[in-house]
């Protein structure tokens, strides 16, 4: 019950934002929800830490950007080709890295994101350390205008729900069952007779078409794709804001992207003690709340309410 | 898609000389060390089989060459008739050759009826379907809660596996273990770490789910392997030191002088 009216209050205040609200920062926020929802997948239900995860955000934006600019293709195309890419690009990543666990997963996917920042330096098409400019935000099936920032922020919204009902559907399917258990022991899962390795390259190419989905969309709210976008500062970021919400929620990811964005938005204008700032709430959330914000919240929820 | 109900299907007296699971001078070394040398071991199919012997005598290693998570360094299994050696653990699951862990190994986070229910999926076939709810697994659970309440966990179905108690925890083991209606099933010292009043209800239930199955036990309590088991093989310092009855084994001054000192040191 309280859930529902939660959900619709959410609702409610989501369709109503762009009025009170500059909308880029809504959609920037948005973008890292489903960015930091991808990233959830891997490491709060499958136990992968992966610490490239910007690869697949960055490129995408890439590619994206470079269909929107160079050929006709609509924007919802260019955001489908862009997922489709990612997921393939995370297809052949979980084939290298799903074998390994723990660090040395971590250690691998680093490398191969450095291994795409170079490559995407060296590139020709993503204008070196200028990037990408001028992406257009082509009209959603070849007849919706949404070049302006209000009408382009119902699109991002749409898509950032369909998103996350997508994760939820993920987590909750017979595949997410298995996932979990792999996350809570994979020696078993193998006793059993799954091959482990198989279910973990599926859910890094699921959680890479995700991340890809956001960058695409980053593109053309920000109408630029830059190397920043794949550096492992994006990846430590995500991390930050996945931890900070709380991992292995659904809820989790949205709030501490949501948090860290207005954090940086706010914190522009303190200049170099943004940084300072962001690292003691970072240190207060590790120390006080190790489930991360929506992690102490529902263990408050559970303490006040249903033993009450 | 419907799931086979396995109770303790009644199976033709095993004749002399059938066996289900046999290994052939096996032996497996780490570096230079021999953790298990040359053994030649056979199950007799129905039997419930111990495997004895103190303190890094090299059971559990014994156990991971049997259930290929580890590879031999030299000899064969032979399973059903069938050569496995070449073959890998889950692939060695499927077959019907299931193990349980030293360790408590249950999904800590996954519900009761998770846990058993991620055991029966293995062989309906839908696992990798990431875009289907969770309902299309819902003809499963009656065969989940049969199996919880077969070993007493029923009214835990919806508690998270963490929650249980220890004793609890090796009952859900060997819940998710026998989801897997396996043929043989290796139980590595199913009552380790329990307390007194939980070791009865965990031999009881052994005894209970034994027919049409064959068991491998590795148990340090003998009065549970005297309890449960018509064979026992001691294994000493990787290798096998003698095998037969309990009255046998017991009555063997080598095991005595052999066994009595790695059980002190626990
Ligand atoms: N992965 C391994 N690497 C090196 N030595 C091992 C490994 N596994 C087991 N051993 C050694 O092999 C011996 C037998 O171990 P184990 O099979 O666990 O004995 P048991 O189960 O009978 O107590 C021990 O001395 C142990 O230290
Ligand atoms: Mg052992």
């Amino acid at each position: 019950m309280t859930r529902y009216v939660l959900f619709a209050a959410l609702g409610i205040a989501a369709l109503a934002a762009p009025f009170q609200v500059y909308p880029i920062l809504l959609m920037t926020i948005l973008c890292f929800v489903v960015f930091a929802a991808s990233f959830n997948l891997l490491l709060g239900f499958a136990g992968l830490l992966c610490f490239g995860h910007a690869m697949f955000f960055g490129t995408a934006a890439y590619i994206a950007g470079w269909l929107l600019k160079n050929t006709a293709i609509t924007i919802e195309l260019a955001f489908l080709a862009a997922t489709l890419a990612m997921a393939v690009l995370g297809y052949l990543v979980g084939l290298i890295s799903a074998r390994r666990g723990g660090i040395q997963f971590a250690m691998i996917t680093f490398a191969i994101a450095q291994f795409i920042y170079f490559l995407l330096l060296r590139a020709p098409f993503t204008g070196g350390e200028d990037g990408m400019q001028g992406i257009p935000r082509s009209a959603l099936f070849g007849v919706i205008n949404v070049s302006s920032s209000f009408t382009l922020y119902y699109l991002i919204l749409a898509i950032t729900v369909l998103a996350i009902a997508a994760v939820y559907r993920i987590v909750h399917s017979p595949f997410g069952e298995v996932l979990r258990a792999i996350r809570d022991n994979e020696a078993r899962v193998d006793s059993l007779g799954f091959n482990p390795v198989q279910f973990k390259i599926l859910a890094i190419t699921l959680s890479a078409g995700l991340a890809g989905l956001a960058g695409a969309m980053k593109a053309t709210v920000f109408q630029i794709a830059t190397l920043h976008d794949v550096s492992w500062h994006v990846s430590g970021t995500i991390i930050f804001m996945t931890l900070l919400g709380g991992l292995g929620t659904l809820a989790g990811p949205v709030v501490g992207a949501a948090l860290v964005v207005v954090l940086h938005d706010y914190l522009a204008h303190f200049g170099e003690w943004a940084l300072i700032i962001q690292g003691s709430v970072f240190l207060a959330v590790i120390l006080f709340m190790r489930q991360g914000i929506v992690g102490a919240a529902k263990a408050l929820y559970r303490r006040v309410v249903v033993r009450s | 898609m419907s799931v086979a109900i396995t109770t303790a299907a009644p199976t033709n007296p095993a004749p002399e000389g059938d066996y289900v699971l046999e290994a052939r001078g096996l032996s497996k070394s780490f570096g230079g060390f021999h953790a298990v040398r040359n053994v030649d071991l056979k199950v007799k199919r129905g039997s419930i089989h111990a495997l004895i012997g103190p303190n890094g005598a090299g059971k559990t290693t014994c156990f991971n060459l049997l259930s290929k998570i580890l590879t031999p360094t030299e000899g064969q299994v032979l399973f059903d008739g069938q050569d496995i050696t070449g073959l890998r653990s889950a692939q060695v699951a499927r077959l019907g050759l299931v193990r349980s862990f030293q360790i408590s190994a249950t999904f800590p986070h996954l519900t009761c009826l998770e846990n058993v229910r991620v055991a029966l999926q293995s062989s309906y076939g839908i696992a990798y379907s990431f875009w289907r709810s969770l309902r299309a697994l819902d003809s499963l659970n009656d065969r989940a809660m049969q199996l919880l309440a077969q070993v007493g966990l029923k009214a835990q179905a919806d508690l998270l596996a963490t929650e249980l108690s220890y004793g609890k925890k090796r009952a859900l083991e060997i819940a998710t273990t026998l989801a897997m209606d396996p043929k043989v099933m290796l139980l590595d010292e199913p009552t380790a770490g329990m307390g007194r009043e939980d070791v009865e209800p965990i031999t009881d239930l052994i005894r209970e789910v034994s027919p049409g199955r064959t068991i491998l036990i590795v148990e340090h309590n003998l009065s549970v392997v005297a309890n449960l088991c018509e064979r026992i093989t001691v294994l000493q310092h990787g290798e096998i030191l003698t095998e037969g009855t309990y009255g046998e084994v017991s009555s063997n001054p080598d095991v005595i002088t052999a066994y009595m000192g790695g059980v002190d040191d626990e």
